[in-house]
């Protein structure tokens, strides 16, 4: 079966700062070989007496490989579901259902890839970093977060070479305002073949702005994460008309030009 | 894999069922073959369709609650055309039979959206009756008997195959309401829809579905439609689908126990894309360990003890 439901077993799991966690597993299939840069995964996190998350929480695949069993993830440790995957120690269970969704399209011909991350963001693009540098396509990625101690810059390339952009809300460099202009020389100087963002929707607005040419990878609220409960809608302009398009399978990988802003709620 | 010794198989009305499990609508489509055999399911429930397109409510759509979801998903629809010609397709050759179901505004755009439907690769109409009703400003059908009565009759005059009525749990007296059903020519009832309920984040003060209010479903559930089955089952002859917060095998035992002769599955496949199957196996395992040949036998079969309160009442007064 393409998807499969898998009782996996923690490897590693460890702090990479104050508030992000890495999670390595060990699956009982070569999930390697079948997963995708921007798939993602549905994490059964535990229950416990402290927290009873009901719903599986949707996670993009942080690293594939090297052996085919192995999965890694980057999360945000937020509310009741990763706080509970928080606690699982090397050794532990987790369920996970997957490879889903419609992951990035990339080619090993191109010349440049320009990487636009912003927060966890980064985590669902991490894949992309080992499949442009084993092609030799040279990789420019902008990075934002909130603060110098959460960049993770490290946790993103991973030892691949890269020209790199940081930008911070503690020093303002991360408004829109003045990561306009740097945008604006990076696409006109380097000419990339294909722009990847994910983790901001300023950050998407901007590059539609820009005529930027690549994907974006979204989020939404889903429960089945297969396209059957018809929850996790976005809306896009496609051929002159609004459509509404789910996340979870239609996506997460949207091309940029497409993705309609969003209703804000609330 | 399922023990060929233990004959799963039911009946509903004159349609046959290999086993008792099938998907509740609006938790099933053609994508969850990525994860299991459809061929295995008793029989295919799809998304309510509607005659007229809709887009479908705000997002949020869905909220994690205890023991379950909120959803407000709204029935989005491309109409009974598009359904025909893209929906119906993808289930070509799956040995299992294929229940649409369907909702509208008024009786007799339901008749008309029912008889539209009633072509070959339909096996059976689920009428969705838990869905407003514009003629009685927005109520569902289901919330009255004469509605009730009014929308089934109407459909059984002009469908050509037999009608599931679904019900919706939001009712003061649900046995009421299933034998107008069943008066006005259901072939079965199907208990129930999801429980109408709300969710409000404390910190952002915000409902925490876009459309305000929406419908439990998932285990939180389960005893206030194990009690309905049990009503609805002792209140009419028609079969009675059982419909809420079954996650296992034991959960589906108990809706037989209380009076289904099938169930449905919804929130679980959200859990688990192939939970069915595992419920199909856990049902086989369940007949061979309590010896029961046939599952049909489980139907209504809870043991209540009928004599309990008398003997606890004379008890209580010899003691006092
Ligand atoms: C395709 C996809 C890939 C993702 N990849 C990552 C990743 O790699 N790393 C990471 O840190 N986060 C990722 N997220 C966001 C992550 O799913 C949520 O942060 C997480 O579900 C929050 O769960 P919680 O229990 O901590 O929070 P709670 O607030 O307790 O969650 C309550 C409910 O809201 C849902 N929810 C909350 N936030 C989001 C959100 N942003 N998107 C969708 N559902 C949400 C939860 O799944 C749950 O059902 C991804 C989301 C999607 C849709
Ligand atoms: C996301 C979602 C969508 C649903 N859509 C429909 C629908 O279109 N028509 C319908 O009759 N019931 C719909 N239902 C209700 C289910 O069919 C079922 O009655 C309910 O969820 C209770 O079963 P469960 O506890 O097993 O989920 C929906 C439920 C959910 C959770």
């Amino acid at each position: 079966m393409k998807v499969a439901t898998l009782a996996c077993r923690v490897v590693e799991h460890q702090w990479v700062s104050a508030r992000y966690k890495y999670l390595r597993l060990s699956c009982p299939a070569p999930l390697a070989r079948h997963t995708a840069a921007g798939q993602f995964f549905q994490l059964a996190c535990p229950v416990s007496e402290a927290q009873a998350p009901f719903l599986r929480r949707p996670m993009s695949v942080y690293g594939i490989g090297p052996e085919e069993d192995r999965i890694e993830f980057l999360y945000h440790v937020k509310g009741i579901g990763t706080r509970a995957l928080e606690r699982l120690r090397a050794g532990d269970a987790l369920t996970v259902t997957g490879p889903l969704g419609t992951g990035f399209a990339f080619s090993p011909d191109w010349k440049r890839v320009l990487l636009v991350a912003r927060g966890v963001g980064l985590a669902t693009m991490a894949p992309l970093v080992p499949l442009a540098a084993r092609a030799g396509v040279a990789i420019t990625a902008v990075l934002s977060a909130r603060a110098p101690g959460e960049l993770m810059t490290q946790e993103f390339l991973r030892g691949a070479p890269a020209s790199v952009h940081a930008v911070f809300d503690s020093d303002g460099s991360s408004a829109v305002e003045r990561v306009e202009p740097l945008l604006r020389n990076l696409l006109d100087a380097e000419r990339p073949d294909r722009v990847y963002t994910c983790g901001s929707n300023r950050l998407l607005a901007l590059l539609q702005k820009l005529g930027a040419h690549g994907e974006v990878a979204l989020e939404q609220q889903m429960a089945c994460a297969m396209g059957v409960c018809l929850s996790c809608v976005r809306l896009f302009n496609e051929e002159g008309e609004k459509v509404f398009r789910r996340v979870c399978c239609e996506g997460p990988v949207f091309p940029l030009g497409a993705v309609a802003g969003e209703v804000q709620f609330g | 894999m399922v023990d060929p010794q233990v004959d799963l198989g039911v009946k509903i009305g004159s349609l046959m069922l290999k086993n008792p499990v099938m998907p509740a609508s609006g938790c099933f489509a053609h994508e969850y073959a990525q994860a299991m055999d459809l061929g295995r399911l008793g029989a295919l429930v799809t998304k309510s369709v509607t005659p007229k397109r809709r887009i479908g409510n705000p997002v949020p759509r869905v909220a994690e609650t205890d023991a379950g979801m909120l959803n407000s998903i709204g029935i989005p629809s491309s109409g009974l055309l598009y359904y025909v010609d893209k929906i119906l397709p993808h289930y070509v050759g799956v040995p299992a039979p294929l229940v649409a179901s369907v909702s509208a505004d008024t009786a007799e755009e339901f008749a008309a959206a029912c008889e539209a439907l009633s072509v070959p690769g339909v096996s059976a109409i689920e009428a969705n009756i838990s869905c407003p009703n514009i003629e009685a400003d927005g109520r569902a059908f289901a919330m009255s008997p004469k509605d009730t009565h009014r929308a089934i009759s109407e459909i059984k005059r002009h469908a050509r195959v037999p009608i599931w009525a679904k019900l919706t749990p939001n009712v003061a007296d649900i046995a009421e309401i299933a034998r107008a059903a069943e008066d006005a020519g259901a072939d079965a009832l199907v208990v129930a829809n999801t429980l109408l309920g709300m969710a409000i984040d404390p910190e952002t003060r915000k409902p925490k579905l876009g459309n305000v209010m929406g419908g439990l479903s998932g285990p939180a559930i389960r005893p206030v439609i194990v009690r309905m089955v049990f009503q609805c089952a002792r209140a009419v002859r028609i079969p009675v689908i059982g419909c809420g917060g079954i996650l296992s095998a034991g959960h589906a035992v108990e809706h037989l126990l209380a009076g289904a002769t099938a169930v449905q599955v919804g929130t679980a496949s959200f859990l688990d894309p192939a939970a069915m199957l595992g419920i199909i196996d856990g049902l086989a395992a369940y007949c061979e360990r309590h010896g029961v040949a046939r599952i049909a036998e489980l139907t209504g079969s809870v043991r209540i003890d009928p004599g309990l309160t008398d003997r606890w009442l004379r008890l209580a007064q010899q003691s006092g």
